[in-house]
């Protein structure tokens, strides 16, 4: 192991921490309004990466242009399970929300199995010749996952300070009594959310198949490191979300020098617990 | 259609368990700048939020300029021209003052709130200086100021204030009643809630004492001032 290894695994980490972070801006801005940790929200990543794959593999049209798509779908199906289940029951107790959000993770992911089926599918065939940088390596799929992560959250902050609709979701975050007495539409604001986090979700799916595989639980399987990095970075604050979201991926494939990979998302863990020792309410969350 | 610009009639609700408000009645002429006292727990802040939909009416009714707004969501009431500045939490702390501005104007549509803001920063100077600074950073004195510009925003016909001079200094208390008269001269009705009841009343020109969710007395504000046993009970002797 030396410094290129590491170098090299810091890259692989800044990749990871792009998917989750995607995965944690959703996360985070949703608990920030509603107070509801979204437990589907992994699986919303599925699905989005299989409607983005349905558009490749039929349209044979280009990942970039099936990415949109995607985040469509997962904006429009976000949206559609809030308004036929948790709108009906955001008056009652927290817990039946967390509850009916793992029923809603499970009809996802068997929808997907079901159109799609459980074998694992690719959105490149062969093999993608990686680049060279000197000793490191980066493959052209790792170079747009990154590109389109730093637009995606360009756009996401030009939207939350520069739009009306933005604002308002910062401003229902803070405070949703004032943000109501203030004369701000607290449902079609909460509408406007899902379909944001939806959306961020569905390219984070896109970006995880591109990097790995398809396969009905990869979106499952990438909800506790998202938590993890959404918790990290202030629980409800999307800006931590980044930042935690890439201490998290680094720190994931940093581990891989020493332990092996199955640890990686203990790592995550271990990484999340520590800090919070330290820093109770998240790097960037409120003295409370 | 009554000639009072709000009219509370009887009301009767409160937060689902018990009703905190037990046939309390009030009504703010145009123009007017209206007090209410009284004991901690008597429900005032209740009677204030039961204007914006905020507490469940049971019986009674409020009407805002002759329309029936009991019980009505707190945007829709807002867009008809009364704004509410509550006790606490009232500014969105992680947005810049001018962002709470703007989320003021939200409702706002004719494009008016750049010049809207200007005539805010003309009653508040020091909001203009620390335009960029993030709500939730300034002192008690200067939130006052932010949630009251807020507040201002949609150009009101009325506005509420919920103890808008809570936890101030003397100095800042001085200027924030002279604020309040500066903004009621611009036309604009006040309905506030008042701990220090001798200094609001000075400046009301009629006052209400409200005790357990009921009216106990109400008089001009200096009717009010010079009622011995008003000032014996809530105004400190
Ligand atoms: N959000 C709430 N839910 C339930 N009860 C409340 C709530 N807010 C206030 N109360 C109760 O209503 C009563 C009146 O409170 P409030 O209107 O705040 O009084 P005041 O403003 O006159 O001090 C108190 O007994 C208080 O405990
Ligand atoms: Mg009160």
């Amino acid at each position: 192991m030396d410094v290129t290894d590491l170098l090299q695994l810091a890259i692989y980490g800044v990749v990871l921490g792009s998917i989750l972070t995607l995965g944690a801006i959703g996360v985070s801005l949703l608990f920030g309004i509603l107070r509801f940790s979204n437990f589907a929200h992994g699986d919303i990543m599925t699905l989005g990466a299989y409607a983005a794959f349905a558009v490749v593999s039929t349209l044979h049209a280009p990942v970039w242009l099936a990415l949109p798509v995607g985040m469509i779908a997962g904006a429009l199906v976000s949206v559609a399970a809030d308004q036929l289940v948790y709108r009906r029951l955001r008056r009652t107790q927290p817990v039946i929300l967390l509850i009916s959000s793992f029923g809603m993770a499970l009809i996802i992911r068997s929808l997907v199995q079901l159109v799609w089926g459980p074998q694992d599918r690719s959105f490149v065939k062969g093999i993608d010749m990686p680049m060279h940088f000197g000793d490191l390596m980066v493959s052209p799929q790792q170079l747009w996952i990154l590109g389109g992560t730093i637009v995606i959250v360009i756009a996401v902050h030009l939207f939350l300070t520069r739009t009306r609709m933005g604002k308002a979701m910062r401003a229902m975050s803070d405070n949703m009594d004032l943000a109501r007495v203030t004369g701000i539409d607290a449902e079609k604001v909460i509408v406007w959310t899902w379909a944001l986090g939806g959306a961020l979700a569905a390219a984070a799916g896109v970006f995880l198949a591109l990097d790995t595989r398809l396969t009905p639980m990869m979106g499952w399987s990438a909800l506790l490191p998202i938590f993890a990095a959404a918790i990290l970075g202030g629980f409800g604050k999307p800006y931590g979300a980044i930042v935690g979201g890439m201490i998290i991926g680094v720190a994931s494939e940093m581990s891989t020098a020493v332990l092996p990979p199955a640890y990686k998302p203990a790592t995550a863990f271990a990484v999340m617990v520590i800090m919070l020792v330290v820093k109770p309410n998240g790097l960037l969350g409120a003295r409370r | 259609m009554s000639e009072h610009l709000l009219d509370m009639q009887s009301l009767i609700g409160g937060y689902g368990g018990n009703d905190i408000l037990k046939g309390a009645s009030l009504t703010v002429a145009q123009n007017e700048i209206v007090v209410i006292v009284g004991p901690n727990g008597a429900g005032k802040s209740t009677l204030m939020k039961s204007a914006f939909g905020l507490v469940k009416i049971r019986q009674g009714a409020v009407i805002f300029q002759g329309e029936d707004i009991t019980n009505m969501r707190p945007d829709l009431v807002v867009r008809r021209g009364m704004s509410f500045v509550p006790q606490e939490k009232n500014v969105f702390p992680s947005m810049t003052v001018q962002e709470n501005l703007e989320m003021g104007a939200y409702l706002r549509k004719d494009g008016g709130a750049a010049q809207q803001m200007e005539r805010i920063f003309e009653i508040f100077p020091r909001l203009k200086e620390r335009r960029k600074q993030a709500a939730g950073s300034m002192s008690g004195g200067e939130r006052q100021m932010v949630a009251m510009g807020r507040a201002l925003m949609l150009d009101p016909k009325l506005i509420l204030l919920d103890e808008p001079t809570a936890g101030l200094s003397p100095l800042f208390i001085e200027q924030t009643f002279e604020r309040i008269v500066e903004i009621n001269k611009l036309g604009i009705g006040v309905l506030m809630v008042e701990q220090n009841a001798k200094q609001a009343l000075e400046i009301a020109h009629r006052g209400y004492v409200l005790a357990m969710g009921r009216n106990r007395f109400e008089d001009t504000g200096a009717g009010l001032l010079a009622n011995r046993e008003i000032a014996e009970m809530f105004l400190g002797g």
